[in-house]
């Protein structure tokens, strides 16, 4: 995984609630058996004037001007400024992986959807739940050659108009985030204990191993 | 020692080792498996020379993508094709238990894990899909990860958690007629929010979810994602140990004894703190139909639709804008008086035996109005489906002018063939009705399967409480006539010959426009 610590760039505001993963990326695009190539279809029924299908070159596609992504403005943001409940719905990974895959290495909102959360820090994206009234006035900043400068080592997130907004991460997702780390090879350290407990486990809940039974 | 919630118990049973900062391994008793969320993970195993820590624990089918009719002929595209092929090398390289699209036990992943009886108390269960809770009905902690953990719990049968807390949904009190496991879960929704779930595990209790069978349990737990919440709870009874013996993956014998003594304690303790206590009268939920894109926007059978001007919270009132143009609807309308071009009855959330008995208790005797291009029943399994053509409700489906197709995901999420056309309307017993969700366009409202089938039966949307029940007379039938351009009407008649009249059911009176929003 990518390791993440300081990161600059423009900042796409899309003005939604409850934005759900079939909306970031619809049901067609999950028949990939691949971890990549989805980002040209991120939020594929908004951007896309046509119905988008899997393995459609979308270089010629109608774009739909009025989207955020599509003007101009916003085609090197690399951060996405979004509304409450971001990423509902399904656990789809297939989510984060559009994302990432089309560049986004940051979303802020004022809150995010469990398993959608817990899956972008597996794909090197950096999740940041900010006060509604920050995040609305992040909205109100939000425009052409505005940028913001995010710092995971020191948590904050220094706007255009020179504030410092601190957000909070859990330590040991930080710390797996800064350093890039393998969630597996960390666990797998663990081995022994793993092997305590179903040793243990066997003992109190043998119906639960009828393999060794 | 103090007093747990349920929840509690289940995650301290499972702890393996826990950081400082509240990180915990925890470990997973059961991993289902289905070809959606898999390949990459198994690719990712393949690429690290890593094996299953421990192949029993898995069970894998395929379902998203299974073709529900013609399956003989197999899947006819290419792209599905290949993913169902990759789940089946995949199982087979790895030595993993896979039900086949062609084995009789096949069927969507959360309908076939407590059928066989691999859903069982007391343990923890994961699978690549947010639907999972479906299986906390079992006072199970199930809940749905995404592909990166799916290769997690390949690898070392464990994932790194952070404990959630503890909500308690309190539904008390004896539901109406005709009112279901699906209207609680939505009225729930309504209530509390999308997201008002986030953070939380939450444990339905209460005299009405005790009431329910398993089946109706599975249907709540089913949607606490909907909620929210990534895992939904119900303590463990007599009806979840009786639903369980003898099921193929159950224990047996004196393992059963010992088994049952244990989930027994599978209940939050008297005086258990919670972190939220949501309480509902069960008395005064009526049956629910969503209106807008997200399952939030739901309300009571004899409502009308909001109107947005009247909402304060601007962001909201956004949201309900976009949901009413996408969905085609104004506000003030009657849900009476919404028309639908489709019906599906089907997925994780209503395809079990008693959603098809329910459906096909409405249909008995009567023909889908002339209006509805396609009616859809997918069992959601091959048990369920052979179950139900034994009891003959497959008949009462194709005479009233259903399909009855061969089990899956199917239009519940649209990744086979069986999807919406831009701009029709669906009354379908899933689980979201997001833009785009059953097909490009399509539009979805979320019902019980009675709704559904009723709604299949009129054309449009009716109050399922004021259809006379089979046992009653017919001739006491409608206050009101069905809409006359339908074929509806005409039919009545001769319905009416073979006893079973086919009542336009009063709605739509004035009183409805005023009640609207009121819960």
């Amino acid at each position: 995984m990518k390791a993440f610590r300081r990161f600059a760039s423009r900042v796409a505001p899309l003005d939604r609630a409850n934005i759900d993963t079939d909306a970031i990326i619809p049901k067609q695009f999950l028949k990939s058996i691949r971890r990549s190539g989805f980002g040209p279809y991120l939020f594929d029924e908004w951007r896309y004037l046509d119905r988008g299908e899997p393995d459609m070159d979308c270089s010629y596609r109608p774009l739909n001007p009025d989207f955020v992504l599509n003007q101009p403005c916003y085609f090197r943001a690399r951060i996405l400024l979004t509304r409450e409940n971001f990423g509902c719905g399904s656990s789809r990974e297939h989510a984060p992986w559009a994302l990432a895959d089309y560049g986004f290495r940051v979303i802020i909102a004022p809150s995010f959807a469990d398993i959608f959360y817990n899956n972008c820090f597996k794909n090197g994206i950096l999740p940041i739940v900010l006060d509604a009234e920050i995040v609305d006035r992040l909205f109100e900043q939000a425009g052409p050659g505005v940028d913001l400068t995010v710092d995971l080592e020191t948590q904050t997130i220094a706007t255009h108009y020179g504030d410092k907004i601190h957000f909070e991460i859990d330590p040991s997702r930080k710390y797996r985030l800064l350093n890039g780390l393998d969630d597996i090879g960390l666990t797998l350290q663990h081995a022994d204990k793993i092997r305590a407990y179903e040793a243990s486990r066997r003992q109190t809940a043998p119906w639960l191993f009828p393999e060794y039974a | 020692m103090a007093a747990k919630t349920l929840y509690d118990k289940l995650w301290d049973d499972h702890v393996v080792y826990s950081e400082p900062d509240g990180s915990t391994l925890i470990y997973i008793d059961r991993h289902l498996i289905h070809e959606v969320t898999s390949p990459q993970a198994f690719e990712g195993l393949r690429l690290a020379g890593r094996k299953p820590w421990r192949v029993t624990a898995n069970l894998a089918t395929a379902d998203h993508n299974v073709p529900t009719a013609e399956r003989e002929h197999g899947l006819s595209d290419p792209i599905s094709r290949l993913q169902v092929e990759t789940l089946d090398r995949n199982c087979a390289d790895f030595g993993i238990t896979e039900f086949g699209m062609n084995d009789d036990r096949q069927g969507i992943v959360h309908v076939i894990g407590p059928e066989q009886g691999a859903t069982l108390p007391g343990t923890t269960i994961v699978c690549g899909d947010s639907h999972t809770s479906t299986h906390g009905a079992f006072g199970a902690l199930a809940f749905g990860i995404g592909t990166s953990e799916v290769e997690h719990v390949l690898a070392t049968q464990c994932l790194v958690q952070k404990k959630a807390k503890n909500m308690l949904v309190k539904v008390e009190g004896q539901l109406g007629q005709g009112v279901t496991a699906k209207d609680i879960v939505l009225a729930v929704i309504g209530r509390i929010g999308t997201a008002g779930g986030t953070g939380y595990t939450i444990e339905f209790a209460g005299s009405a979810i005790r009431s329910l069978s398993m089946e109706g349990r599975m249907t709540v737990c089913n949607m606490a994602i909907e909620a929210g919440a990534r895992a939904g709870l119900v303590a463990v009874d007599e009806v979840t140990i009786a639903y369980l013996k003898d099921r193929p993956y159950a224990p047996k014998g004196n393992l059963w004894d010992k088994a049952v003594a244990a989930w027994r304690q599978l209940r939050s303790d008297e005086g258990a703190v919670f972190d939220k206590v949501v309480e509902i009268d069960a008395a005064a939920i009526n049956p629910q139909v969503t209106w807008g894109t997200s399952p939030e926007l739901v309300l009571p059978i004899d409502t009308a639709i909001p109107n947005p001007e009247r909402e304060t919270d601007p962001v909201k009132r956004e949201s309900m804008k976009r949901a009413l143009q996408y969905m085609d609807l104004k506000p003030g309308t009657a849900i009476t008086d919404i028309r639908v071009d489709k019906i599906f009855i089907g997925s994780c959330t209503n395809a079990r035996i008693e959603d098809l008995r329910a459906a096909a208790e409405v249909v008995r005797g009567h023909k889908l109005a002339s209006n509805i291009k396609q009616a859809l029943v997918v069992p959601g399994s091959g048990l369920v489906k052979r179950q139900a053509e034994q009891e003959g409700l497959d008949r009462i489906f194709r005479e009233a002018g259903f399909e009855w197709r061969d089990p899956g995901c199917s239009m519940c999420l649209a990744m086979n063939a069986d999807r919406l056309e831009p701009g029709e309307r669906c009354a379908s017993t899933s689980n979201r009705n997001f833009e785009g969700r059953q097909g490009y366009g399509g539009r979805t409202h979320l019902v019980s399967p009675a709704m559904a089938a009723a709604a299949g039966i009129y054309g449009h949307f009716v109050d399922i409480r004021q259809l006379p029940s089979p046992a009653s007379e017919p001739k006491k039938a409608p206050a009101k006539k069905a809409p006359a351009k339908t074929a509806a009407a005409s039919r009545t008649k001769s319905a009416a010959a073979v006893k079973t009249s086919k009542p336009a059911p009063t709605t739509r009176n004035q009183s409805a426009r005023k009640r609207k929003s009121e819960q």
